[in-house]
Order: C-alpha cells, then sequence, then structure tokens
C-alpha cells in the first residue's frame, strides 16, 4: 500500500532509526564506553594501569557500547521492545522496492543478501589490498618497505579479515537471497536474526579495521595465546572481531537451518532439497556447533588480558595447548565452513551447464555430511609437533586421511554429471571447472600435509599456506565468483559484460596458479609463514610469486570495472532466466517480487530434471527417474 | 550517464585516498636513522645511548621503556636505527638510568662478541653481572654481539624518571666495541622482560621499533 | 560412439599418462624432493614424500585426463541448447569409487603411521616419546626465546651455547622448549621441527649423516623478530665437536655458574617488576 508522498524537508527524513542515527551512537557509545573503562581500571589495578592509552578494558566497553549504540541506532531494539511492553507480535516488510532500503534495518532476506554481497565485497577487498602489500614487503629478503611490527600486522590483517568474511561469503550474500526461493518460502525464518547478523559482521569489520589506530596485532589470524596476551591494545580489537564474526556466524546458520528445516514447501522432502541447500545444512551445523568454542576462547583470551586471569599463561598455571587445541577445535571446522558451500554451488551448476541431471545425488549429500562429521574428529593435524602426545599422531594421520573420502565424493559426483553432456562453456561454468582443478591441488596437498612425516617440514612453511590458498581461495573464492555470475542477473535483474568477465576469469585462474604453485616449492625449501625475512636464493622465486600476485589483484580491478560498468553505469536488462535453469528461483519473475511467491507452490519433483531419458544408456544405469 | 560517471570517479578517488593514508601514515611509521658519530683513527666510530624507564611526553607512549641516542651535542633522539661504517669498530656507551628486572635467562649475563670478551661498568673490565640485577641488554643476535646492562639500584638517591636525563643522575655507564663485518641491516634487542605492564614483560615497548628493539645498519 | 567407447578411451588415456608420468614423478622429482639426505629422519621424510608423490600423481593426472575429455568431447557445439542423457548415477561406478578411494587413502595412513612409528621423522614427540631409536643419545637441550635459539649440553656441564653444533653419525636427543610464548624450532636439512611451549618438554631425535651447515629458523609466530629467528647449526666431526664444546665451556664457564640446574622444563619468573 502506497501513500501519496508528501515531501518532507531532509533534515526531517534524516531521523530515524537509520545508518546516520546507528553511526552517530556507534561513536557516542565508543567514547562513553572508553570513559567508563579508564574509571573502572584506576590504580587500584596496578599490573594494567599504564595510563598511555593501553586500557583494555576501556577499548573493550568502548566497541561494546559502540557497538550496542550501532545496533540500537539501526532499530534492532525496538522489536525486543514492543513485545517486553506487550504489542503483538508482526512482521512488516517495506513494500517498495527502493534503494534506501538496502542502508538500514530490513527484513527482507532479499535485500540482507545483496546487503552481504556488497558489505562482504568491501572487506575482501581490504584483505586483498593486504595481500598486495605483503607481497611488495617480500619483494626482497630483507625488510625493505614496511617495519617488522606493521608487516606483522599486515599478515594478521590479511588472514583475520579474510577469514572472519569469508565464512559468510557464500551463505551470507547467496544463501541468505536463494534458500527460500529454492524451497518455496516467503521469508526466512528469523527475519530480524537474519538482518542482525548482516550489520554485526559490519560492526565487526570496522572494529578489526581500526585496529590500526591502537597499534595492531601481531599474532596472525590464529591468535595464539600467550604470545596474544603480550600484545598492544590492538590486540582487543581482533579478540572482538573474531568473537563478533561467530555470534554472526550461529546465528546466521541456526536461522538457515530452522528456515530449511520448517519452511519447505509442500512436496519438497528432503530428497528433491537442491544440492546447494544441502551444502547449506552441512555448513550451518558447523557453525552453530563449532563458534561457540571459538567465542569462549576468545572471551578466556579476553580475561587474561583484562581480569588478570591466566588460562593461558603456563607460568601462571595456565597451559598454551589449551588456547592452540580450543582454537583449533574451532578452526578445523572453519575451514569446512569455507569449503562445503563452494562444493554446493559448484554441484548445483554443473546441470545447468551441461544439460544433465545432477549425477549421484546421495552420494553427494553423503559427502557433505561425511566432511561435516569428520571435521570435528581431525583438528590436532594443525599441531602435529607441539609436543602433542605422540600416540594420539596415527589417529589423526587417518582422521584426517580418511576426511578426503568424502571429499571425493564431490568430485565423483562433478566428474558423473559432466559425463555424456552438453557442456557449454558460460562464465560461471568456466570458474566451476577451475573450482575443480584448484580444489584437486588443494586436496592433494592436504594429501601430504597430514602425513605426519612429511608434515615435519613442510608444517609452518609456505606449503601450508598453498595448500589453504589453493583450498579457501581456489575453492571458496572461485566458487563465489561463479555464484555471482550466475545469481546476479536474478538478482539485480541486470546482465554482466561478458567480455569483461572472461577476461577477469582467464587473468584471476591464470596468475591464480602461477602465483600460489609456486608456494609450495617455497615451502619445501624452507620459507616459514610469517617471517619478514627470508634465504637470499629465494629470491627469485619469491619475485616471480609478487610479481604475478600483483596481475592477480589486477584482475580483481578487471572485475571490479565490470561491476561498475554492467550495475552502475550501463544496466543493461538480463533475461529472467538465461541459463535456462529448472530451479525454482529462476521461475520466478525478475525482480523478485517482495513477497517472492504469489503463491507457494507444490514441488513435484527435484531441480534436476534436465537430459531426454529417451537418449539410450548404457546398461547397469539407473533409470531416469530420481534414484541414485 | 555522466552524473554516475562523476559518481564513481569520486567513490574511487576518495578509495584511493583511503588508502594512500593508510599505507603511508600507519604502515611505513619507521623512526627516524640515527649516525654513529665517526670517530678517529680511520674506519671507527662512537655511537652513544641511553635506556630510561619512560621515555617522555615528547614520544607517542609516555610510560614506555626506552633506548634514546644522544647526539655529539648532547641532544636526545628518540630512535632506536643506527648506522654505522662496514669493516669497523664500533664503540658503543650506554648510559642507563632504569632500574634492574632480572634476566629471564641467566646466560644472557655474561658479555658476549665483544672486542676484549669484557666491557666497561662504570669503568671496570667486566666479563658477566648478577642475572638479578639485569635491567637491559643490547644485543645483536646477527653479529653475536650481548652485552647485559645492570640497573640503578632501588634506593638510589637522585633516579631519574623520564627522559631526557642528565648524567648527573643516578646511572651504570656501559661500554663496549665491537667489530663491523660486511654490509646489512641486523636487528637489535633487549633481552630483559623489562615491559611494565605486559605479561611477561615482552609487550608493548619489547615488540617495539623505536623502545626497545631496532636495527643497526652497516653501510 | 556411445558409452563404452568413451569409458574405454578415457581409461586409455589415463592409463598411458599415468604410466609416463609416474615414473617421470618419481625419478626426476624424486631425487631433489626436500629435506634432503642430511639426516636419517630427513631421508625417511624423502622416502615419504616420494611414496606420496607416486600415488597422488596417478590421481592428479586422472582427474585432469577425465575432465580434459570431457571439455572437449561433450562440448556443446552450435547456439541450441541440447540436452545430454538423463543419468542420476551409477551404482557400480560410486561402489568402485568408494572402494579404491578408501583403500587409497587407508594406505596412506597406514604406511605414514609404520614411517612416523620407525624414528619419529623428525617431529617432536612432546615429553614421552614412543618412537625412541636405538643408540645412546647425545641430549642437547633447545631453549628458544624471544628472539633466539640458545643451546644447552646437560653432559657437558649443562654449559649453554649461543649456536648449535652437533657430531656427525650421533643419535641426539633433543629437549625443545620455550622461555616465554610458543616458538618451534625448524632445523631445515636435518629434517626437524618441534615446537617450543613453555613449561613443556618436546622431545626429538635426529642423526646427522654428513657434516654440513644447516639453517635453523623458528617457525611458529613468537612476536616482533620472529622473521628474524634464524641460525645457523653445524655438524661436524666428533673430535671437531669435543674441542669445540670444550672451548665453549671454559669460554662460558662465567654464565654457567649463574645458570640454573639443567631441567627439561624451565619456569623463569614472568616479571619481577609491577607497574
Amino acid at each position: 500500500m502506497s501513500t501519496v508522498a508528501i515531501a518532507r524537508p531532509l533534515w526531517r527524513r534524516l531521523i530515524g532509526f537509520n545508518l546516520l542515527t546507528a553511526t552517530a551512537l556507534g561513536v557516542g557509545g565508543f567514547f562513553l564506553g572508553w570513559f567508563i573503562g579508564d574509571h573502572i581500571q584506576g590504580s587500584s589495578i596496578s599490573y594494567y594501569s599504564d595510563s598511555a592509552g593501553q586500557n583494555d578494558l576501556a577499548l573493550l566497553l568502548g566497541y561494546g557500547l559502540g557497538i550496542a549504540g550501532f545496533l540500537i541506532g539501526l532499530g534492532f531494539a525496538n522489536y525486543p521492545l514492543s513485545r517486553m511492553l506487550g504489542r503483538p507480535a508482526s512482521l512488516v516488510e517495506k513494500d517498495d522496492q527502493s534503494l534506501q532500503r538496502y542502508f538500514g534495518l530490513c527484513t527482507d532476506h532479499k535485500v540482507i543478501g545483496m546487503q552481504y554481497l556488497v558489505g562482504i565485497g568491501v572487506f575482501f577487498f581490504i584483505g586483498g589490498l593486504n595481500a598486495m602489500l605483503i607481497r611488495t614487503e617480500l619483494l626482497q629478503p630483507s625488510p625493505n618497505v614496511f617495519p617488522p611490527d606493521q608487516y606483522l600486522t599486515l599478515v594478521g590483517m590479511h588472514g583475520t579479515m579474510m577469514m572472519g568474511m569469508m565464512t559468510s561469503g557464500i551463505l551470507g550474500p547467496f544463501a541468505n537471497y536463494l534458500v527460500p526461493l529454492m524451497i518455496g518460502s516467503r521469508r526466512m525464518a528469523f527475519p530480524r536474526i537474519e538482518a542482525l547478523t548482516f550489520w554485526l559482521l559490519m560492526a565487526a569489520g570496522v572494529v578489526l579495521t581500526t585496529t590500526i589506530f591502537f597499534g595492531g596485532f601481531q599474532t596472525g589470524w590464529t591468535g595464539y595465546d600467550p604470545l596474544s596476551d603480550q600484545g598492544q591494545i590492538g590486540m582487543d580489537s581482533y579478540l572482538l572481531f573474531f568473537a563478533l564474526v561467530g555470534i554472526s556466524m550461529m546465528l546466521l546458520g541456526l536461522n538457515l537451518l530452522a528456515t530449511i528445516i520448517t519452511m519447505r514447501a509442500p512436496g519438497l522432502t528432503w530428497s528433491r532439497l537442491p544440492i546447494f541447500c544441502w551444502s547449506v545444512v552441512a555448513t550451518t551445523l558447523l557453525m552453530v556447533l563449532a563458534a561457540p568454542v571459538l567465542i569462549a576462547t576468545l572471551l578466556m583470551a579476553a580475561m587474561d588480558r583484562t581480569a588478570q586471569t591466566a588460562f593461558f599463561i603456563q607460568s601462571a598455571g595456565g597451559s598454551s595447548y589449551l588456547f592452540e587445541n580450543l582454537f583449533w577445535v574451532f578452526g578445523h571446522p572453519e575451514v569446512y565452513v569455507l569449503a562445503l558451500p563452494g562444493f554446493g554451488i559448484v554441484l548445483e551448476l554443473l546441470p545447468v551447464f551441461v544439460r544433465k541431471p545432477l549425477w549421484g545425488y546421495r552420494v553427494g549429500i553423503a559427502g557433505m555430511l561425511g566432511v561435516t562429521l569428520m571435521s570435528f574428529f581431525v583438528w590436532q593435524h594443525h599441531i602435529f609437533f607441539s609436543g602433542i602426545n605422540a600416540d594420539l599422531r596415527p589417529f589423526y594421520m587417518l582422521s584426517t586421511e580418511i576426511i578426503s573420502i568424502p571429499t571425493g565424493f564431490i568430485f565423483l559426483c562433478a566428474m558423473g554429471t559432466i559425463w555424456r553432456g552438453r557442456m557449454r562453456f558460460s562464465v560461471p561454468m568456466l570458474f566451476c571447472l577451475a573450482w575443480v582443478f584448484n580444489f584437486l591441488i588443494g586436496g592433494v596437498s592436504g594429501v601430504f600435509l597430514s602425513d605426519v612425516p612429511s608434515d615435519v617440514t613442510t608444517h609452518g612453511s609456505f606449503f601450508s599456506m598453498a595448500h589453504f590458498h589453493y583450498t579457501i581461495m581456489g575453492g571458496l573464492i572461485f566458487s563465489f565468483f561463479a555464484a555471482i555470475y550466475y545469481w546476479v542477473p536474478k538478482m539485480t535483474g541486470l546482465r554482466f559484460n561478458e567480455r569483461l568477465a572472461k577476461i577477469h576469469f582467464w587473468m584471476m585462474f591464470i596468475f591464480f596458479n602461477l602465483t600460489f604453485m609456486p608456494l609450495f616449492v617455497l615451502g619445501f625449501l624452507g620459507m616459514p609463514r610469517r617471517a619478514v625475512t627470508y634465504a637470499a636464493h629465494l629470491q627469485a622465486l619469491n619475485d616471480w610469486v609478487s610479481t604475478c600476485a600483483f596481475v592477480l589483484g589486477i584482475s580483481m580491478l578487471v572485475f571490479l570495472t565490470n561491476t561498475v560498468w554492467s550495475l552502475i553505469l550501463r544496466r543493461e536488462a538480463a533475461e529472467a532466466n538465461p541459463w535456462r535453469s529448472k530451479s525454482l528461483e529462476w521461475q520466478l519473475p525478475t525482480p523478485v517480487p517482495v513477497y517472492n511467491f504469489e503463491r507457494i507452490p507444490v514441488v513435484t519433483e527435484d531441480p534436476y530434471g534436465y537430459g531426454m531419458p529417451s537418449i539410450p544408456v548404457a546398461a547397469g544405469a539407473a533409470p531416469a527417474s530420481g534414484t541414485a | 550517464m555522466a552524473k554516475k560517471l562523476i559518481g564513481v570517479a569520486v567513490a574511487i578517488a576518495v578509495v584511493g585516498a583511503v588508502i594512500a593514508l593508510y599505507v603511508t601514515d600507519y604502515l611505513l611509521a619507521y623512526p627516524k636513522t640515527f649516525a654513529a658519530a665517526a670517530a678517529t683513527p680511520q674506519r671507527t666510530a662512537n655511537l652513544t645511548l641511553a635506556s630510561v624507564p619512560a621515555a617522555g611526553t615528547i614520544t607517542p607512549h609516555p610510560t614506555w621503556v626506552s633506548y634514546f641516542a644522544i647526539d655529539g651535542h648532547g641532544r636526545w633522539h628518540h630512535t632506536t636505527i643506527y648506522t654505522v661504517p662496514a669493516n669497523a669498530l664500533v664503540h658503543v656507551t650506554i648510559y642507563n638510568f632504569d632500574g634492574a628486572s632480572g634476566l629471564r635467562n641467566p646466560f644472557i649475563a655474561q658479555a658476549q662478541g665483544v672486542v676484549g670478551s669484557k666491557f666497561q661498568l662504570n669503568g671496570k673490565p667486566t666479563l658477566a653481572i648478577n642475572p638479578d640485577d639485569a635491567s637491559h641488554v643490547f644485543a645483536i643476535a646477527q653479529l653475536g654481539v650481548s652485552v647485559p646492562i645492570p640497573g640503578v639500584a632501588d634506593n638510589a638517591k637522585n633516579p631519574c624518571s623520564e627522559a631526557p636525563c642528565s648524567l648527573s643522575q643516578d646511572h651504570q655507564t656501559i661500554s663496549f666495541t665491537f667489530r663491523t663485518g660486511k654490509r646489512g641491516s641486523y636487528r637489535w634487542q633487549c633481552l630483559v622482560p623489562c615491559a611494565a605492564g605486559f605479561i611477561l614483560g615482552f609487550g608493548g615497548p619489547m615488540a617495539a621499533i623505536g623502545y626497545m628493539d631496532g636495527f643497526v645498519r652497516v653501510v | 560412439m556411445d558409452q563404452h567407447n568413451h569409458l574405454r578411451r578415457v581409461g586409455l588415456l589415463w592409463l598411458l599418462a599415468s604410466a609416463v608420468a609416474t615414473p617421470l614423478v618419481i625419478v626426476l622429482v624424486g631425487p631433489i624432493v626436500p629435506p634432503g639426505s642430511g639426516s636419517v629422519e630427513a631421508s625417511g621424510q624423502v622416502t615419504d614424500n616420494t611414496v606420496l608423490l607416486g600415488m597422488v600423481t596417478p590421481v592428479i593426472v586422472g582427474i585432469m585426463v577425465y575432465f580434459t575429455y570431457a571439455m572437449i568431447v561433450f562440448r556443446a557445439a552450435g547456439d541450441a541448447v541440447l540436452e545430454g542423457p538423463a543419468v542420476r548415477g551409477h551404482r557400480g561406478a560410486q561402489f568402485w569409487w568408494i572402494v579404491l578411494t578408501s583403500a587409497t587413502v587407508l594406505f596412506l595412513a597406514a604406511f605414514g603411521s609404520w614411517r612416523l612409528l620407525q624414528d619419529g621423522s623428525g617431529g617432536g614427540q612432546g615429553p614421552s616419546p614412543i618412537a625412541v631409536p636405538a643408540g645412546k643419545p647425545l641430549e642437547v637441550q633447545v631453549i628458544a626465546q624471544q628472539w633466539q635459539f640458545t643451546y644447552r649440553y646437560p653432559a657437558y656441564g649443562g654449559v649453554e651455547t649461543a649456536h648449535l653444533e652437533l657430531p656427525d653419525n650421533q643419535l641426539v636427543e633433543l629437549h625443545v622448549t620455550s622461555l616465554d610464548v610458543t616458538h618451534s624450532f625448524w632445523a631445515y636439512q636435518l629434517g626437524v621441527k618441534a615446537d617450543a611451549n613453555p613449561g613443556v618438554d618436546n622431545v626429538v631425535y635426529v642423526t646427522p649423516t654428513r657434516l654440513q651447515s644447516f639453517d635453523i629458523r623458528c617457525s611458529e609466530l613468537c612476536g616482533l623478530f620472529h622473521g628474524y629467528m634464524f641460525d645457523t647449526g653445524e655438524v661436524v666431526t666428533p673430535s671437531a665437536f669435543d674441542s669445540w664444546i670444550a672451548k665453549q665451556r671454559v669460554l662460558f664457564a662465567p654464565a654457567t655458574r649463574v645458570l640454573p640446574p639443567y631441567a627439561t622444563t624451565y619456569s623463569p619468573d614472568p616479571q619481577r617488576r609491577a607497574g
């Protein structure tokens, strides 16, 4: 229902629960919290009374109240307060499709998906910029550009920003946008929580970037205690950032899981659920179970830094092992949170571009759920040589090798799907094929790392860096771009420029491999991670890597150019279903109506109804009616 | 379309400016380099340093322990990056105004890598000190140099509390000579956990260039 | 071209490519596989890496051949969007895939465990090592601190030195510990890596097999100068080692007098001065 718009003066339009108010309250809250923190920690606690701005409690309270102010300013407190005051439950979507919805609290899951896409994109570029600066420093074996402490902050910022932001990299934008559409629902189970997860993540990103005003942090993204206890107050930015990311992850996962379990359209049984939704289920299980461990660990670290507890200080009765184990109990599921959505996207897209049903649907699901289960049993492979009980190592070697079995199922499904298909090399398909290559290399290098004798040389070296960049960047980021090129035409109704997209793909694929393949060699040749110096004879290889990394960075600029050109400047309309997909979200008009479906559909088959059953199939193959 | 182009251009300019500020202001913040004074005979240099319990309000962290460099006119410079000549003898004099914290590893109580194996402690040739008396250390690991610096007594009558200090205040004078070889940039550090207020005494100033860590640039 | 011909072609191509690539990899890359033959443990790692390379090459080749074949042969020509066959699975293919992949990884886990339990492979085993090579070891302690390594020889009066020298062809039992934060002792050419945790005695065995210099690097981020925490160690003849250690004992006699007695872990006071 729309009313006649009466022009209100600008200043009146600015007042209300919006981003401006949120920013003002956020800044105000920060100073209030700092003030309170300064007055709590007075000279009575002499250990931390350094008046030269090293008051951890002040910074943490400042951030805390700042974020509270920010969220209140956006309007997140309104509904809980109104319910507490006895008002009835309600959910009102803004009917208009205005641009303003994207800059505040909006409960339309499609808006939140787009917010995530842009927000995560911004932080992805910040992380990428830090990576370019790291490679600039590594052009020479001894420090040439950045002082050692700033270099370590760069390294830490790059890793932390990427790991924190990209865990929601697929689920944030794409799951939020698409899952209700794919399951035939009008909304998510908890729309306000969904909006909260986004704005929490943005606030967290601001917290992390402001670490540079407080001296940065020198522990890398793993934040090992006791080193993190030594840090200046910039370390608290890291702790709070990751805690907020953990909360955001938990809520995001909970919301998606509840939505998929409870809000599927009639007829959409579990065996008809799109494989992308299955990957979301597998991922959310990890998010919900692993993130709390992280939050608890970071709380303990923060208490060590402020309240003089000694969870991780060995000389006062704690243990550095406790941190390592707790961190990696979260850390390993975390990396599968990064990998699983990529599996889902590739298996979702391949059928569309080879015009065949998804092959081995049940095997693929078994693979994803197998990965989810096993990822809780492998974490000690990150600390094989920390002095853990030597009896444990063969067990963890076994469990880590075993986890490659379900991972292999994904490849099996991909291979079966493309067999005798009619392959079209559209840009999303190119990224999916690149995913296969990159994840193959990444996965195989993981086999080396899981072998304890081999790991003696490669642990903590550039070999393990190359492994996780291949799986996370080569896997997740490539599937992220596949998803962007595939679904953005539906999300925005606009076409990408095909030529720029192909340039982006080829530059990115070629130079990604040229950058990260030599890192395996560097690791084998003895170059440790996070070190600002390296042996002089490794310079040629490092210079090659840095140069290729710069070109890889330029390929991202090509993508940005395409985005600006296609989505802001040229704005050429896209067809409603350019890829001729049979999936439910593509049967909707573009732009997708606010309430998605006029009538909730009744689902009678899975979205993989491609292929011609009359083509003779070989003996032994299952018939075309959905068994696998 | 033209308005959109302008909008995009402005956005790029703003982002570029923010990036430039980040890189230049935060990332490239190095202390200035201080040159050791050339001396006679040829290929020798003199480096005069001081270590103080608080760096004072002229620095961003007034309460942090810090080294300072003192030039020929007695002026104090807040930097820990020194240039010395290659293939030379460098005479180092350190005035320590700070109290003792004690060594974590008593091995460092013995001087290493100095010409003549001993250093001068208030004029007396000394090989090692009591580990509990150590206040700071001057160690250039890559050159094998490590000299412990004892602290001012706790009951000193006229201590200096923050830089700049004057030589009339209580201090210990340490001097030693080390030999430089080929060109390069070598890091040096203190090895005493002297960073008050930080766990294990190794955070803050102990992990900051310009306070308790720095570089010796052999040119 | 029907299903079976495609399968046969891909299978043949794969066999051919693997038959060429695997021996090439083993023969060409095997000899230069790090970390080299500087110690018994390093040579063991080279064997492991070679076996892994040999097993992994056919897998990579197989997937690459399959996808390349598919991208060429199953490419859709022209603009019309044609459909492929509506096949959703094949029990046989799934069964054999699961069996073969499981067998491969289980073999790798068993092989790796067997190799690990022989001599520890140069990795830190914690305070109670289970893979103890035979022979009387020379005990050397590696003390990691921010930001350098020092070394203690309990059999030689507990003398602490700033450099590591080891006698050739002698089993060495390294005890790695830290005085402050977590570090990691990585002697590259010897194929040794053991984390240094405060209050923990991390034992690792190594037998150097030739005279050499080896690079020591810290491989766990430990603060500002982590990137500078490197050193060069030496493996020398036993007689050269004896004379070196005797000289070190004389040189560092004053320091040895004030050192605490040798212990596998130390707990120095965190910091004596507050506020």
